[in-house]
């Protein structure tokens, strides 16, 4: 075993050089690049799509110039491609699911951290992941199945109710469907509530110790404490949940393209209505597209991407940057 | 200059000679932390098969400097050491000299016990493997003479498989000295090995080191005096100054000595001080 | 006259305000509940009685060809989301796992680091339609329909949450334990393979599952790359395949009542595959969790 190891007694001071220099560094090195390599990854993916993207999508743009953005005219056969309508669609639904998933994430993360004793708060969290990984097509069957068959009734009432109100008259407006922008933003707010929760949570618990507990040794309520020390702490990071949230919800595609209604052309603020959001088109019309429309579907996508690289960038700074302050100053 | 001042051996020092019973040489060594010097103007002799201790208040850069002897400090990116260590005249600082390499003769024993949480089997054989020993027999007997060398195979012989997560404090400074001994080095480093441990553990290490004392050189840093003085041969005594433009101390070398020289009849006033329970 | 201190809390404004607000917030997670339990009961319902009334058959069987035709089976789908997945999984957690030991361990708080790990943060949330259209246009368009174009697109919805998760758990690795290993003279790689990775093992493991168990439910990728089928390709290199989540996309638009069952059938397959995979991995981390105290 001494043959292997390097023994007790001391050598010649220029062997025992020579000993130090060290051999086989080889391998580590080697694993050291693959490390890096993998790490560089990220960077090749995210440069790829880009380029492939934008040089797919550069026929349909010259074809269409700037029309492409600005006009909501679909029209394959004429060769006419305006995505307006479907960027509406895709930030309409996206505004409504952050509407109605915003308040119940933020009042689910401030009751896990906050107020559920250790054994409830696990199995909340435990329940909420298991949302999350419910499959988004899953989902859609769902929606196109059960939810829009049987929520017509109560868009019906809500229509009726509300009906000649100013903005609630106008967003739950005449002809509701079933298949139409509010049941894809209700489907969108349950998907996006576990990211928005767990995003939540994280930063609502760099809320310092000290600061809840200066809170309430002033003798504040539990609410009172999470007004004055938590919301004020936490509402950075609060704010980038929220946008990550957004970008999931605008680039969630096989859900909303089975209960959007697959309206063409539809820019209106009735909620009730069935629109057309950018990945519902590019799901439903791929499979029958020529040349040009392919490209005009990849311009689509790489709006789409930008749209949400650019929320999901703010989103990371926000948050990162509300991580960090917190973390300083703790 | 604080250098070693023993009677018997008094040119040790000198750069050109090189005895072959000194394992270390340390010329001029400081170390810095970015722009902060954090010890400085260190002198000395480490000698084969003797026990060498560092003492004195914290901050005084005793670990740092145990931390250079088997460059562990490379570990910390902003720390850069100046002067020299020369092992058996190697400058370990040296440019083609491996890290590793070094590591791999100069063991080291941490403040906490830190076993890899695997089994106490596979915490000792960890270095020989990594230092390519494969057969399973030859891997059994270094496991089983580095527990005994250690005090520990009694205790353990029947567990070998289970968890090291599962022994006490003092169990796991045992099996990390065993760890360490495994790999057959020349020196081992002990940061402060006992400072987490109850008195009785902190007696049975005692003990285990003056076991393994004739294999083995020691080096031991300490802020309990009294367990310098027991199981020392040659004490160094460090403490902190002042620097006059920061208010940040850089730490030195003020005496090195035989460890009953520097207890009972030390040169400095510093050191008096600090022996004597008047300082630190 | 007495000076007992009443410490009694006063039903004051200020506590019923307090009660009424915590109230509101567990509310919001029973709304929450609804849809779920609303998605899983009808999933079990409607699907578990298609999926056993023609047990083995559901799982051998191929897809009858004509959407009219009641009764099994979905051997295809399951194949193709099992190869399909695995594939993905083969070379998306290798490379993730490296990725992290790469942020982690290497680069730290170094300028690429940095930017890395905030564009692969960015990554996570790339649509996964997008990765769809990317890989179609960089692999299918050469290559043809196969599982593995498939299997590309969801590595790279993968890759940035293994990375994320990985490195999250390197992170809870003490940093004793790497000196400790450098002390023996093991080298950093050496260090990181033997001691680091074994160190966080079980919770990158659970990380990876959760990886698994969302790439197993996507559609969208697959759209533009697999292609269709009605029987078993096992070949994930080359020719069309399908999925159950694909299935389930199919059929959902199918008016017809066959079809209908097929897809309710399909989604309880997948929910009860994710599902598993979920719980996989939460025994992991409570095991882990128990062990470290």
């Amino acid at each position: 075993m001494t043959a292997t190891l390097p023994g007790s007694p001391p050598q010649h001071p220029d062997d025992l050089a020579h000993q130090l220099e060290g051999s086989g560094d080889v391998a580590d090195r080697s694993f050291r690049s693959l490390a890096y390599v993998a790490g560089g990854l990220v960077l090749v993916v995210l440069g790829l799509i880009t380029w492939t993207m934008a040089s797919r999508s550069s026929d349909a743009l010259s074809h269409m110039g700037l029309d492409f953005f600005t006009t909501k005219r679909w029209s394959p056969p004429n060769r006419v491609y305006g995505i307006l309508s479907f960027i509406w669609g895709t930030v309409y639904t996206s505004v409504i699911a952050l509407t109605l998933a915003v308040p119940i994430s933020l009042g689910i993360a401030l009751y896990i951290t906050q107020v559920a004793p250790l054994w409830l708060k696990r199995s909340m969290i435990y329940i909420i992941d298991l949302l999350a990984v419910v499959p988004s097509v899953v989902f859609g069957l769902w929606g196109v199945l059960v939810l829009s068959r049987h929520i017509t009734g109560f868009y019906g009432w809500l229509s009726s109710t509300f009906d000649g109100w100013p903005v609630l008259g106008t967003i739950f407006g005449s002809n509701p469907q079933g298949r139409s922008f509010f049941t894809a933003g209700l489907i969108l707010s349950v998907m996006i509530t576990p990211i928005v929760v767990s995003l939540a949570r994280e930063v609502i618990e760099t809320t310092p110790q000290t600061e809840k507990e200066a809170a309430l040794a002033l003798g504040a309520t539990r609410w009172e404490m999470i007004r004055g020390a938590i919301i004020p702490h936490s509402k950075g990071g609060l704010v980038g949940a929220v946008m990550l949230g957004l970008g999931r919800a605008m680039g969630e595609t096989i859900a909303v393209a089975l209960v959007i209604g697959s309206a063409t052309g539809q820019i209106t603020l009735n909620a009730l209505a069935p629109g057309n959001s950018m990945p519902a088109v590019i799901t439903a019309e791929w499979g029958e597209a020529d040349t040009l429309k392919k490209s005009a579907l990849i311009a689509m996508a790489m709006t789409l991407f930008v749209m949400t690289i650019v929320v999901n960038m703010i989103a990371t700074t926000v948050v990162n940057r509300s991580m960090k302050k917190s973390r300083g100053g703790a | 200059m604080p250098v070693d001042t023993d009677s018997q051996q008094p040119h040790d020092v000198s750069p050109s000679t090189h005895s072959s019973d000194e394992v270390f040489q340390l010329k001029d060594l400081e170390v810095h932390y970015g722009k902060f010097r954090a010890v400085r103007d260190v002198n000395m002799v480490l000698r084969k098969h003797e026990i060498t201790a560092f003492i004195g208040p914290s901050g005084c850069g005793k670990t740092t400097v145990l931390r250079c002897l088997n460059r562990m400090n490379d570990v910390i990116d902003s720390a850069k050491v100046g002067g020299q260590v020369l092992y058996h005249g190697v400058d370990l600082y040296g440019s083609s000299v491996s890290a590793t390499e070094v590591r791999r003769r100069i063991g080291m024993v941490f403040q906490r016990p830190n076993p890899f949480p695997k089994s106490i089997y596979e915490n000792v054989a960890f270095g020989p493997k990594v230092n390519g020993v494969r057969s399973k027999s030859e891997l059994d007997g270094i496991v089983e003479e580095s527990l005994k060398s250690a005090a520990l195979w009694d205790e353990v012989k029947t567990r070998l498989k289970s968890s090291a997560l599962g022994m006490s404090g003092g169990q796991q400074q045992r099996l990390c000295i065993a760890r360490a001994i495994a790999v057959q080095p020349e020196v081992i480093l002990m940061d402060e090995p006992c400072s987490a441990l109850d008195p009785v553990a902190t007696a049975r290490i005692e003990d285990l080191m003056q076991g393994i004392k004739d294999r083995y050189t020691i080096v031991i840093v300490t802020h309990n005096m009294q367990q310098a003085g027991r199981v020392s041969d040659r004490t160094g005594f460090f403490t902190t100054e002042v620097n006059p433009d920061s208010d940040r101390r850089t730490g030195m070398l003020v005496e090195f000595d035989r460890t009953p020289v520097i207890f009972s009849s030390p040169r400095d006033k510093r050191t008096e001080a600090y022996v004597t329970g008047r300082f630190g | 006259m007495s000076l007992t201190v009443d410490l009694h809390g006063k039903r004051s404004w200020r506590m019923m305000k307090s009660h009424f607000m915590v109230g509101l917030m567990f509310l919001a997670f029973l709304v929450i509940l609804v849809p779920l339990v609303a998605v899983i009961g009808t999933v079990v319902a409607k699907g578990a009685g298609i999926v056993f009334r023609d047990f083995p058959d559901w799982f051998t069987k191929s897809i009858p060809i004509r959407s009219r035709a009641k009764g099994p089976g979905m051997g295809p789908a399951i194949v193709g989301t099992v190869v399909i997945t695995a594939a993905a999984s083969l070379l998306a957690i290798p490379l993730g796992i490296l990725g992290a030991v790469y942020l982690h361990e290497y680069g730290q708080q170094s300028k690429p680091a940095r930017v890395i790990r905030f564009l692969a943060n960015v990554m996570t949330g790339v649509p996964s339609i997008v990765m769809g259209l990317f890989i179609y246009v960089v692999f299918t368009l050469r290559f043809g329909l196969s599982g593995l174009g498939g299997a590309l697109a969801l590595a790279c919805l993968m890759l940035p949450v293994v990375i994320r998760s990985t490195e999250e758990m390197l992170r809870l690795v003490p940093g004793h334990l790497r000196e400790a290993s450098y002390a023996l003279g093991t080298r950093k790689g050496r260090t990181i393979l033997t001691v680091v990775l074994p160190a966080a093992l079980p919770g990158v493991v659970s990380g990876c599952l959760l990886a698994i168990a969302r790439a197993a439910g996507e559609t969208a990728p697959l759209l533009f790359t697999i292609g269709i089928v009605n029987s078993t390709n096992w070949n994930v290199f080359s020719g069309p395949n399908t999925s159950l989540s694909y299935q389930i996309f199919r059929n959902a638009t199918d008016p017809r009542a066959g079809a209908q069952e097929r897809g309710w059938g399909a989604a309880f397959t997948l929910v009860a595959i994710t599902f598993l995979f979920t719980v996989l991995a939460r025994v992991i981390t409570a095991r882990y969790q128990r062990r470290r105290g």
